[in-house]
């Protein structure tokens, strides 16, 4: 393995880190509003909340993480990305920074607002979707060079049918996953009424995340046929994703082993986002930049890939404490510790 | 900088130092507080006082919320980088992306162990395995804030690679890290940032006093603060004398800019204040110290001081920065002043400084510290144009061509606005709900 490939993994790996932790915060601020407007909150939100209160800012860091490291192992990305992004870039950061604060203020503050759960239930929604349209860049395309100027066709985006169909998978996305793991936390918070409630949802968007990642390969075979043609060659990786798919539904369907049934949701996104990752390989922006073309010198890489050893070494114990203090500790997710 | 024109590099220098210029607040008390929480825990420990206790815990609540607002607007400023200077990244970024991608880690390590923090209050048998959760948080703060400064220290003296007709060649990461001014820069971001936190938070006790709560939660909450802002306000000055010294050596025509100095001379005189007259380039009404810029960039009074008049005409930042420099070494000094009188005080025991009026000026140096802070960026950054890379890259070179640049001036305008009056709402509310006599009678009931 080369170390751009090493490097573009890693950034991956990442990604997808943030995909899951990221859905699941997301997709729990869409279900606490739901859950208001329906008059169900008190069913559900101690258990969101419960969750979410710890953890909210590793979520964030996963994504900063994705970022900087895509600028520092391929700068050529900042040049593209950066002149092009500038618009749904800037958007997306102030969708992130109310999202955030908000649920700063609404849960470390005085009181519980409506429009600070309105704004943090929407945000779920509309982040994925602006967030979206980056992984839709790359496809190409959407950008220009004229002169040495990048320009970016706005109007074509909004006017594609493959980027409509990839913000209808993120968001359907972020509902399943959010409702799958919810599922399982408030199982393993014995919560009864909360747990019928987070399966139905889980149920109700198992059906979706399937029909629109369809969706997303036919427009992708209109829009990028070259990439298309390469999904087949790596066919294996979406119908593993499939099967573990259907394990899921199967488990949460018959109230089985929620915890076994939301790794596997974990496996479905994790084969189709590394499938649809190698498939795109070498392009980061096809036609524009390439892991090769645009990777940075070799003394930058090697000490980026040493720096990110030592971190991962720092990261990983942490991570597993902090999982342990709030995710596996039963008693803390039933409430019993403060 | 005659003539300014609105265009998109000028509208992303704007926006860059909106986006700093309120990131930096809570930035600041984000590398701090963690450092005073701890502190204030520990001494709690040790000492059993459940006074100190209290305090660690009262703070550690506000904090979450300037910390959200801080995260928040950190990641906006780590996209905006790339966002608004996309030729600067490209470049920059093959040299210098190592610290940038380190402190992505030192952050994520602090945000794992604050979660924890926060949240684990009563769930240790010994409250000391709560403390130690608290010395990752402050770890992980200050190397943040270490990693970034270098990469800032980069852009005033860039180093650690070889550039032959626009390319880069010979990169070493290492030396562009550790590069000729980041022992300042970083021990003076580092040391002020503590400085300030320990001012704002007795800033805070002090407004309470004056409001007749003067029980020992709050008198111990001042020694703490008060003490602990001395010894960072001596850091701070040693530090910031040291940074006198590297711009002499390594960036003259900064330092000539902040003290009006416009001939090359030995023996050099500070000027304080004052005002410029622009056509014949002399001083009025300043307060004039003879041969302190020479000591001050030398050590030696009779060293001889660049002046502007080696500089190239295009490349002399903008003159105002002398007001902004004299501003933040008046404010640093003041506040010296203030924590070492208190400190005396506090000894002597002749002079009681819990009196109106020197509680009053506790009250105000809060908001002068924070002042303090956005002064000295400005001048850092405006002191260092038209580079945005020191001698090598020029910030006009550097910005995006996209054209909307504006528009999101006017959004980002807004979304600060926003959080600031929330995030003061928030806290106020926060903590008028839940006063410290509320828990404090519960730590006499337990008594």
């Amino acid at each position: 393995m080369d170390i751009q490939l090493l490097g573009i993994t890693v950034l991956w790996v990442f990604l997808y880190g943030y995909l899951i932790t990221a859905s699941i915060d997301f997709g729990a601020g869409f279900f606490a509003y739901y859950g208001e407007l329906t008059g169900r909150d008190h069913i559900i939100n101690k258990i969101i909340s419960r969750y979410l209160s710890p953890v909210w800012e590793v979520t964030n860091v996963f994504f900063v993480f994705f970022f900087v490291g895509l600028v520092g192992f391929f700068p050529d990305t900042a040049y593209y990305y950066g002149t092009a992004l500038l618009v749904p870039g800037s958007i997306a950061i102030i969708l992130l920074a109310i999202r955030g604060s908000f649920y700063a203020f609404g849960n470390y503050g005085a009181k519980k607002s409506r429009v600070y759960t309105f704004l943090y239930g929407v945000t779920g929604l509309l982040i994925p979707a602006s967030l979206s349209t980056a992984l839709t860049l790359s496809e190409g395309g959407f950008i220009e060079e004229v002169n040495g100027e990048v320009k970016f066709l706005a109007g074509e985006l909004f006017s594609s049918f493959y980027s409509w169909s990839v913000v209808l998978l993120a968001i359907v996305s972020v509902l399943f996953i959010s409702a799958a793991f919810l599922t399982y936390y408030a199982s393993r918070a014995n919560d009864e009424p909360a747990l019928e409630l987070l399966r139905k949802y889980a149920l109700f968007w198992s059906a979706p995340t399937i029909l629109s990642s369809i969706l997303v390969f036919v427009a992708l075979q209109q829009h990028n046929p070259i990439h298309f043609e390469r999904t087949l060659d790596y066919a294996w990786f979406f119908i593993a994703s499939l099967f573990c798919f259907l394990i899921a539904t199967y488990l949460i369907f018959y109230r089985k082993r929620y915890g076994t049934a939301f790794i596997f949701v974990m496996l479905q996104f994790f084969f189709a986002f590394f499938g649809y990752g190698i498939s795109h390989l070498p392009w980061i922006l096809y036609d524009h930049i390439t892991i090769y073309s645009g990777y940075t010198n070799e003394t930058t890489g090697v000490y980026l890939v040493l720096a990110f050893i030592a971190g991962l070494c720092l990261l990983v114990p942490s991570l597993v404490l902090l999982m342990r203090l709030f995710l596996f500790d039963a008693e803390y997710v039933k409430g019993n510790k403060s | 900088m005659n003539n300014v024109e609105l265009d998109s590099a000028m509208l992303s220098r704007l926006l860059t130092s909106l986006t700093l210029g309120f990131h930096i607040i809570f930035a600041t008390l984000g590398v701090g507080v963690p450092l005073l929480i701890s502190l204030a825990e520990w001494i709690g420990i040790k000492r059993n006082d459940p006074y100190y206790t209290l305090l660690a815990r009262r703070w550690a609540r506000g904090f979450v919320v300037t910390v959200a607002v801080g995260v928040v607007t950190g990641t906006a400023i780590g996209l905006q980088l790339s966002l608004l200077w996309p030729n600067f990244m490209q470049l920059a970024g093959q040299v210098i992306s190592l610290p940038l991608f380190l402190e992505t880690f030192a952050f994520f390590f602090e945000a794992i162990f604050l979660g924890i923090y926060l949240y684990t209050w009563d769930r240790f048998k010994k409250p000391i395995y709560h403390w130690l959760i608290s010395i990752p948080v402050v770890i992980g703060s200050t190397l943040s804030a270490v990693f970034i400064s270098t990469v800032n220290a980069f852009m005033n003296s860039p180093q650690g690679f070889d550039m032959v007709d626009g390319v880069l060649t010979n990169i070493q990461p290492l030396a562009a890290m550790f590069n000729p001014a980041t022992p300042t820069k970083v021990g003076h971001v580092v040391m002020s940032a503590y400085l300030t936190s320990a001012i704002v938070l007795a800033a805070i006790t002090a407004f309470h006093m004056l409001k007749g709560k003067r029980s020992t939660y709050y008198r111990k909450a001042l020694k703490l603060t008060m003490t602990a802002g001395f010894i960072f306000a001596i850091g701070t000055a040693v530090i910031g004398d040291f940074s006198g010294k590297y711009l002499a050596e390594y960036q003259p025509s900064k330092l000539a800019a902040a003290e009006w100095h416009f001939e090359t001379s030995e023996n050099a005189d500070l000027v304080v204040g004052g005002f410029l007259d622009n056509e014949t380039k002399e001083v009025n009404y300043g307060l004039v110290l003879p041969n302190f810029l020479s000591i001050l960039a030398h050590g030696d009074p009779n060293a001889e001081v660049m002046g502007l008049d080696q500089v190239p005409e295009d490349e002399v930042p903008p003159l105002y920065i002398h007001y902004l420099f004299d501003g933040m070494v008046g404010i640093g000094m003041f506040l010296a002043a203030l924590t070492f009188f208190y400190v005396i005080a506090l000894r002597l025991k002749r002079f009681n400084p819990e009196n109106k009026w020197f509680l009053r000026l506790i009250v105000l140096a809060g908001p002068l510290s924070v002042l303090a802070i956005e002064f000295g960026w400005i001048f850092s950054e405006v002191g260092r144009q038209p580079w945005i890379l020191w001698d090598i890259m020029r910030t006009g070179h550097a910005a995006t061509t996209a054209n909307s640049v504006g528009w999101m001036f006017v959004l980002f305008l807004l979304l600060y606005v926003v959080l600031g009056t929330l995030c003061v709402t928030v806290l106020r509310k926060m903590f008028k709900t839940n006063p410290a006599e509320n828990e404090l009678e519960e730590i006499a009931r337990t008594k």
